[in-house]
């Protein structure tokens, strides 16, 4: 795609037909791509677009079976990560690359060459994490950190480094508006200085705002290059899909069904020395309206699904009230059969196990809705269900009896929102409903949340991104360091309130209590 | 510089052609430690592997062998699945084998019957191997201690129990001070299947066992549970599956299984009860079960295999005059030589020159 009369010397990253096979999918197909000095220049593409595994070339994490690749004009062959750090190429991966058992300073250099001083290191880090408005703890160990924390720990790492060229795989969507910003002042500031980046995020606006360029992804193939200032969302959308992106369809809520989920001055502290304590935590929701949950990760969401889950039950009943049921000893399947579904942040390994088929990936929730006899499978109406809910939920995917961790993140999303909902809760607990979700399953999916509202469900949704708690809540709350604001009517609210709120400061207690008994 | 690097994929045919891989490569182990020990290997060969199954009888001793092995095993299994290790299966095995023979001691001479009595050391085996295993069961659920080290450390407990039981409450005696019991009497043994053999009812418990365990496995809700928790603990918990529950039914079908197989041996070919009532039957039965990959129908065939080491091994000591010891080596080659053959399917060698 390079010209001949482009500067050579202008060009830092020039990559020409990279073709990349796997086993059973071509990966990447004859893909080139041109990254100027200082150019913010977004992949843009679905789930299984082939994002990844081209930005893994480029690191030196897999190589490509044909096609070249120039670094700063000279051609070359990059070996292995480290090799692409010696470069100058810094990734922040999707799915993190940290070792859970090490603190965040350790875990920052293992990746830096040599035998650096932690102590110095751990100054290092407060300063960058500091300058760019990351706050994180050199100290903590990783495996503490909630999903969001750990992207910082990521995104630091790769500063530190002073990289010419740094690959962000969807990295703001666990930060707060006014974190993006100033996460977008960075960028901008780095691309100023001449760093070159490569940006990768399904959230169309985000690159819009930020990215001089943007080349197209769609099967592995390069299906479109824009400059995103003179292109609309949508139409970047349907460039990136093939097709016309669904608007979810937000009808009027109803009127608001019995109370379905009663927090009662819920306190937890919690078990993890570094986690974030439960304070006193009200809620009372409906059936038949959505409660959305906003908050920068690790300030109580995970301790507070845990409880609301029965994973890590309370010590007072009364303190959570499912449908009319004092539930806060409950293990889960006891708050299960009372009306409760619940849709984990964690796909693989949590919400549904990597190797198993998706009929036993079905039973695991769904074997109360008489899947069993004297204790015994019965394999041909589970089996149905799954097959029912790939059919309904538009899973993709090569069967019933394909293992879980055969599917994208998405459609393994989608099939555990539907296992959920087939089994017709009166109250459901989703977290991070569309987290890594490309735009077409995630407008799904919302839809789907909005549906079975309108059926009468009541349901609570914790997320990180506010566009989507706004798009689908009726009413919007705010967690900051384990306690709850009160929760506002949409109309009533702007994302930017709900931004400031998101860093604990909201109005004065005796006006919550007013909200919370409203 | 020789790197272990992760496969995207490990191969589902050779994970199950791994213990087939294991076995060959334990019978080319097995001739070249012949040959270094100055032993024709082809004759060796023979003698270790072809002479014990050469008749029928030889054919019988190997399906008796084999069933303490098979009891064991799948009591493990149904554990190991869940990610539960009970290492102790030895001493829930003798446990077993001690409350089984106090029984038949309790009854001896009073001419009650044979059913009486059997079912009664059935049920008592059982349970005395399942309160053994209760000890680690209960530490793990109520402590959080670690169910390996319990579970093995109760092995020298047991040895010595049935040591000082032999040494004295247990002792015959009209048994000249030889630390072992009187022989039970015909109501307490084990009829025998085949007329002319040794091979007794034990050998059907071992193959019902392997029809439940196959049925709890992989028909029902418990045992679907148990694999979950095996393959993903977050996801158990997050189903609401309990966690201790897991522990007990795991520790507990394996001493219950143990128990068993201590008083098949004790009411079966023993027919009293020594301080060596175990052949470190409770130790090969990890082995079998692990190059049986926790299946009931690969157990059948693993315990087959072990079994044939152990008269092997028997063999050679008598017509090759090695020392008895060379079961374990065979043993030891069998779990080594898989545990590597599973290493190279989900990792692959690279050799590579250092990255500077």
């Amino acid at each position: 795609m390079t010209s001949a009369t482009d500067d050579e010397q202008g060009l830092r990253l020039e990559l020409s037909g990279i073709t990349k096979i796997y086993p059973a999918v071509i990966a990447n197909e004859d893909v080139s791509l041109a990254v100027r000095r200082g150019e913010i220049h977004a992949v843009l593409g679905e789930n299984g677009a082939g994002k990844s595994t081209l930005m893994k070339m480029i690191y030196g994490v897999t190589h490509p079976d044909r096609g070249g690749m120039k670094w700063e004009g000279q051609v070359l062959k990059v070996e292995s990560p480290a090799h692409a750090r010696s470069l100058g190429i810094g990734m922040v991966f999707q799915h993190f690359s940290l070792f859970e058992t090490l603190t965040v300073v350790e875990n920052v250099a293992l990746a830096l060459p040599g035998n650096p001083d932690l102590a110095e290191l751990a100054a290092q880090i407060i300063e960058v994490s500091n300058r760019y408005g990351l706050p994180v703890d050199p100290q903590r160990l990783v495996h503490a950190l909630s999903v969001g924390e750990r992207q910082r720990v990521e995104i630091i790492r790769c500063l530190l480094q002073n990289p010419k060229l740094l690959i962000m795989d969807e990295p703001t969507s666990v930060l707060t508006p006014q974190a993006v910003r100033k996460l977008f002042d960075t960028l901008r500031q780095l691309a100023a200085e001449g760093c070159s980046i490569l940006y990768i995020s399904h959230k169309l606006d985000e690159i819009q705002e930020l990215c001089h360029v943007a080349t197209v992804l769609r099967d592995g193939k390069v299906t479109g290059h824009c400059i995103p200032a003179e292109e609309t969302p949508q139409s970047m959308a349907s460039l990136m899909i093939g097709k016309e992106l669904p608007v979810p369809e937000h009808s009027v809520p109803a009127e608001p069904g019995d109370v379905c989920l009663q927090l009662n001055r819920l306190s937890k502290v919690s078990d993890d020395p570094f986690g974030t304590d439960l304070q006193d935590i009200n809620i009372e929701l409906r059936g038949g309206e959505i409660l959305g949950i906003a908050g920068v990760s690790g300030n109580g969401q995970q301790e507070l699904l845990y409880a609301l889950s029965g994973e890590f039950p309370v010590d007072d009943a009364n303190a959570i009230v499912i449908c009319g049921h004092p539930s806060g000893c409950d293990m889960p399947d006891r708050r299960r059969r009372n009306g409760m579904g619940f849709v984990p942040e964690e796909r693989l390994g949590r919400g549904a196990v990597p190797r198993m088929s998706l009929t036993e990936n079905a039973l695991l929730t769904a074997h109360r809705a008489d899947m069993l006899r004297h204790g015994m499978i019965q394999f041909e109406r589970i089996a149905a269900f799954a097959r029912k809910c790939i059919a309904d939920f538009n899973v993709k995917c090569g069967g019933e009896e394909h293992a879980a961790n055969s599917l994208s993140g998405g459609n393994l999303q989608k099939f555990i929102m539907g296992r959920e909902i087939l089994l017709a809760p009166k109250l459901l607990v989703v977290a991070q409903p569309t987290w890594g979700v490309d735009v077409g399953a995630a407008a799904f999916i919302r839809q789907r949340l909005i549906d079975l509202r309108d059926e009468g469900t009541a349901i609570l949704v914790i997320s990180e991104e506010l566009e989507e708690l706004f798009e689908i809540s009726d009413r919007i709350a705010v967690i900051a360091n384990g306690q709850l604001s009160p929760a506002k009517r949409l109309a009533d609210t702007s994302i930017d309130e709900i931004g400031i709120w998101m860093s604990g400061m909201w109005e004065a207690p005796a006006t919550a209590e007013a909200h919370a008994h409203g | 510089m020789v790197k272990l690097e992760r496969r995207p994929e490990a191969s589902q045919l050779m994970s199950y052609a791994s213990p087939l891989i294991a076995i060959a490569l334990m019978l080319i182990g097995g001739l070249l430690l012949f040959t270094a020990l100055g032993k024709d290997p082809i004759e060796g060969f023979k003698v270790f592997f072809i002479n014990p199954i050469s008749d029928s009888y030889g054919i019988s001793e190997l399906f008796l062998k084999a069933t303490p092995l098979m009891l064991c095993a799948i009591g493990l299994a149904v554990g190991f699945r869940a990610n539960v290790w009970n290492i102790g299966a030895e001493g829930q095995l003798i446990v077993g084998a001690v409350a089984a023979s106090a029984v038949a001691l309790y009854f001896y001479e009073t001419e009650s019957s044979q059913f009486l009595v059997l079912s009664l050391m059935v049920i008592t085996g059982a349970t005395g191997g399942m309160l053994w295993a209760a000890i680690p069961a209960f530490l793990k659920t109520r402590f959080d201690t670690n169910e390996i080290l319990v579970s093995l450390m109760l092995v020298y407990v047991a040895q010595l129990l049935v040591s000082w039981l032999v040494h004295g409450p247990m002792m015959d005696p009209d048994g000249f001070n030889f630390p072992q019991s009187r022989l039970f009497e015909d109501s307490a043994l084990l009829p025998i299947l085949f007329e002319g053999t040794r091979l007794n009812l034990a050998f059907g418990f071992a193959v019902s066992a392997l029809l439940v365990g196959y049925i709890f496995m992989f028909r029902s809700f418990a045992g679907f549970q148990m694999q979950v928790a095996g393959y993903a603990k977050d996801a158990a918990r997050y189903a609401g599956f309990s966690a201790k529950r897991m522990i007990w039914i795991g520790m507990l079908s394996g001493g219950a299984m143990a128990g068993l197989a201590g008083m098949s041996e004790v009411a079966g070919p023993m027919g009293q009860i020594t301080d060596h009532v175990s052949n470190n039957y409770g130790f090969a039965a990890i082995i079998v079960a692990f190059v049986a990959r926790l299946n009931p129908v690969g157990i059948f065939f693993a315990s087959l295999l072990m079994a044939l080491l152990y008269l092997g091994g028997e063999q050679a000591q008598q017509y090759l005059a090695l020392p008895s010891s060379i079961s374990n080596v065979f043993q030891g080659m069998l779990l080594m030589f898989l545990l590597g053959s599973d290493v190279l399917i989900n990792y692959r060698v690279r050799w590579k020159e250092a990255v500077a």
